[in-house]
């Protein structure tokens, strides 16, 4: 009798953050680029540095460290541009990042009861535990943004 | 995995912006909601000093065509340092002067990009959105986002008691008087 284990493998990217490392969902990557110039303009959310230009995009820059390693990164390689989900819609923010990423497959605990809102999950890889993270949890957003509100924003913005 | 495209309009449509900076920062906005540029200097005999508790950002007002106008200090609206303001803009359909440092130049916006979603506070009250100049990213500011309606409200309030406290202290100085 032959026994099959179905692994559900899935792709996650690896990242690097100080010390530590986290994965974050492929499906929630776009892409991993050299640090360009952050503009800076005055605004009250936390967390969020400025913006950078991506391919013609404005693309908000967001320090995840102090959340997950409670200091801010001392030195950062790349922008991991990470997909950030808003209810329906979607748009790209840049996560710094210490060294490089690595693309692997792996399968996925799912977080448990006791986990914080950002883990969704653990992937075991190289002999380390590692964090998945959900980023809609761990980034700053609208928690509830009226998709009314959105259009009338985006018509506004057409104006 | 692939985002649909930036919003941005279908056309290239421009628009004419003044770049003006306010407690250092650069900033853009519309010409079509600046009514008038003043200096400040040229401002000031017409302004009237007020204090409204909680509004550190309003310390004048203006009486124009039968309306209170509030000056509203761009760098303590953004929360800015505080820098030497030398022009005022006086915007279209508010009741807001804006006092800024200068102002940089004339330019035409051919996109404006919605503030990113992550922006989540109060800045989505004070910017249009964003818009890619010369290789730089420049907030683009809502004419209507430097005050709110509850914040004119408060200062309608506050000139109000201004202007009854006067009163009563002249009448007082009458009737002292004509008791003397």
């Amino acid at each position: 009798m032959t026994l099959t284990i179905e692994l559900d493998l899935q792709s996650f990217v690896l990242l690097r953050l100080g010390e530590r490392r986290f994965a974050v969902s492929a499906k929630h990557i776009a892409e991993l680029v050299a640090p360009s110039r952050i503009f800076r303009f005055p605004h009250k959310t936390p967390k969020i540095e400025g913006v950078i230009l991506r391919r013609g995009r404005i693309v908000p820059v967001c320090d995840v460290a102090e959340r997950l390693l409670g200091k801010r990164l001392t030195s950062r390689r790349f922008y991991l541009i990470a997909v950030r989900h808003y209810g329906p819609a979607s748009e790209w923010m840049a996560l710094p990042v210490t060294g490089e990423c690595e693309l692997i497959n792996a399968e996925i605990t799912p977080a448990g009861e006791s986990d914080a809102p950002h883990v969704a999950g653990w992937i075991s890889y190289s002999g380390d535990v590692i964090e998945v993270l959900n980023l809609d949890a761990l980034t700053p957003g609208p928690d509830a943004m009226p998709l009314a509100g959105n259009l009338l924003e985006t018509q506004e913005a057409l104006r | 995995m692939r985002l649909a495209p930036p919003t941005k309009a279908k056309s290239v449509r421009t628009e004419q912006i003044i770049l003006f900076r306010a407690g250092g920062q650069l900033l853009a906005i519309s010409s079509a909601s600046v009514q008038e540029v003043r200096s400040v200097d040229s401002f000031a005999g017409s302004a009237t000093e007020i204090s409204a508790p909680g509004l550190p950002k309003v310390r004048h007002s203006v009486l124009r065509n039968n309306e209170m106008l509030y000056v509203v200090n761009g760098a303590l609206h953004f929360g800015l340092p505080i820098t030497p303001a030398a022009l005022v803009f006086v915007l279209r359909k508010t009741r807001t002067v804006l006092l800024i440092d200068g102002i940089e130049k004339m330019s035409t916006m051919t996109h404006l990009q919605a503030l990113p979603r992550a922006f989540c506070h109060e800045e989505r009250q004070w910017y249009r959105g964003l818009t890619a100049l010369d290789q730089s990213v420049v907030p683009v500011v809502k004419p209507e986002g430097f005050l709110t309606s509850e914040e004119i409200a408060q200062l309608d309030a506050s000139v109000l008691a201004s202007v009854l406290a006067s009163v009563a202290a002249a009448t007082d100085q009458s009737a002292t008087g004509a008791q003397e």
